[in-house]
């Protein structure tokens, strides 16, 4: 059988895709294996108090602002986008349930975790990427430190612990700014907005979008400190990591989204096949 | 006052002949996406010795004294920390056995959130549970040796000096007691008198401590005052493929009076025909 090195050939638009599949596949296992780091750093000890809280303060607390402001704006804006068609059907009174079950399934948890991407995400990643290209994570293991324990683990809890809090205070603020527009600036009438609301809202609505909502925090964690830590070298290297984080963690969170949101609502079919819709009320 | 985390590798120390180099590399390559830094480079490091490396910038001086460190793998060959392979090592003992060594960054390597004091802590709080009153003379101790007043403990280090960082740098890799020394241009970037300061404590610190030191500098002034030994590397990317990256071993004198051309250009600052290379090389 004759055999020799196959000849040399020109890359072209097939040799361009299997690279990109590539290199995609290589990508999600680093962050996959990252992930397990994470976890094996977690089970080996919970950060100290003090590493810990500040964590949580810069993450949670100083979101809760601009979580706010998005939430607000999006239930008022859901209430003017929507009040015509309902109007038209003379429907307008269950209003509060569409902005309300919108809110609290989809919009809540997807803009606070958008917020949260965009401001911690991008500042987990920068942060750790300048600790990177100025030897600051070479020092803390020289200090026997681990990094991934001691940077990483810390991030992650706070991530995850306190974002299904800030998608209860978007769900509550946008609630809030629904129906402030709905009965004060489109006279619609308050007992039967909130009647129909209650009605169509449950707490298996309320719940799914809390669960979903710790998915995107874990995810927004990981890939933030996953670009810090790969950070290329320079003010370049910091600035493509921030930027990378956020666009990363915004695929990530719908994606999540779209599978998660499939997760529960078949599970919902599961426990109650007949689901409440509009027309029940 | 003892040190409460007095080194034990300090006891009874020996310099026999039988005993192995404190680190040691064995063959070894390094290289990065492809590009090859260290190609099959052989080195011991004595105890008690102040061993410095010197070569052109990109000659892989920083990354020796990183893979002596432990702090990236080798490509190829073994580092030995006391004759015992890191490789064979799990990162548990890894991170033990690093415990002996102190690492005076080039950039200092500060922690940015973190004031001086808690800088300098940082080493003692992680590996040691000693109360916070020990903890803080400590640092005060380590601060006053190295000329720092406990003023500056509540500092920010964006709020200090080139000179105040290097020096809170060392107190805080001093912090721990450690048996080896890497120093990474300690004096680049510095003002020539607080080059000469960082040089005498380095000295200082050789004659308080029984401590090993490796020293990456291209410092003149520093090869002259702290080396026991001098090692230099040179550039792979200007090497034939036979022509070992070291290029010289032995003592500061001997590397002055050196016969090899690239010694003496490199020891005596000068261009030669390095700015023709470069021309053509552009």
């Amino acid at each position: 059988m004759a055999t020799g090195a196959l000849p040399h050939t020109r890359p072209n638009l097939v040799h361009a895709m299997g690279r990109t599949a590539l290199d995609a596949v290589a990508a999600v296992g680093d962050v996959a294996l990252f992930a397990a780091r994470m976890t094996g750093g977690m089970l080996s000890g919970l950060p100290r108090k003090g590493v810990l809280l500040p964590c949580m303060h810069q993450i949670g607390v100083l979101s809760i602002p601009v979580v706010l402001v998005t939430g607000l704006f999006i239930g008022m804006v859901l209430a003017v986008q929507t009040y015509d068609q309902f109007h038209f059907l003379r429907m307008e009174t269950r209003l509060g349930a569409v902005i309300n079950v919108s809110l609290v399934k989809e919009l809540g948890p997807v803009l606070a975790a958008t917020m949260l991407a965009g401001r911690v995400g991008s500042s987990i990643a920068a942060e750790l990427g300048t600790m990177r290209v100025t030897e600051q994570i070479d020092a803390l293991r020289a200090l026997g430190a681990n990094p991934i324990q001691h940077l990483v683990v810390p991030r992650f809890l706070a991530c995850f612990l306190l974002i299904p809090m800030l998608t209860a205070l978007a769900d509550g603020i946008g609630i809030a700014g629904g129906w402030f527009f709905s009965t004060q600036v489109l006279d619609i009438n308050s007992f039967h907005y909130w009647f129909h609301a209650e009605s169509y809202v449950t707490g298996y609505d309320v719940l799914s979008g809390l669960f979903k909502s710790v998915f995107f925090g874990a995810a927004i964690a990981v890939i933030a400190c996953h670009r810090g830590f790969h950070c290329g070298a320079g003010a370049e290297g910091v600035g493509r990591a921030a930027t990378e984080a956020f666009v990363a963690s915004f695929v990530a969170i719908l994606a999540l989204d779209f599978f998660l949101g499939v997760f529960v609502n078949s599970l919902y079919y599961l426990l109650w096949p007949t689901p409440i819709t509009l027309a029940c009320l | 006052m003892t040190h409460p985390i007095a080194n034990p590798h300090f006891a009874g120390r020996s310099t026999g002949a039988n005993e192995p180099p404190v680190i040691a590399l064995a063959g070894v390559s390094k290289t990065f996406s492809g590009q090859p830094v260290l190609r099959d480079v052989s080195l011991e490091v004595r105890r008690g010795e102040t061993l410095v490396l010197i070569g052109e910038s990109g000659c892989g001086k920083s990354v020796t004294m990183k893979l002596m460190m432990g702090l990236l793998p080798p490509s190829d060959g073994d580092v030995l920390w006391n004759g015992r392979r890191v490789g064979a090592l799990s990162e548990r003992e890894i991170t033990r056995e690093r415990l002996r060594f102190g690492y005076l960054f080039q950039g200092a390597a500060l922690f940015d959130s973190l004031s001086v004091y808690e800088n300098v802590a940082f080493g003692l709080r992680q590996n040691t549970r000693l109360p916070e009153n020990h903890i803080r003379q400590l640092v005060h101790e380590r601060l006053a040796e190295v000329g720092l007043p406990e003023s500056v403990c509540g500092r920010k280090p964006a709020q200090l000096s080139g000179g105040m960082k290097k020096r809170v740098g060392l107190a805080r890799a001093l912090v721990l007691n450690p048996e080896v020394m890497f120093y990474d241009e300690p004096t680049t970037g510095l003002d020539p008198i607080m080059s000469d300061v960082i040089n005498e404590l380095i000295l200082k610190v050789r004659s308080q401590m029984p401590v090993t030191s490796i020293v990456v500098t291209h410092d003149m002034r520093t090869v002259q005052k702290v080396a026991d030994r001098v090692v230099m590397f040179y550039p792979l990317a200007r090497l034939d493929d036979d022509e070992p990256q070291i290029v010289f071993r032995g003592s500061p004198m001997d590397a002055v009076v050196s016969d090899d051309p690239r010694v003496s250009q490199f020891m005596h600052g000068e261009a030669g025909r390095r700015t023709h290379e470069l021309a053509v090389a552009e």
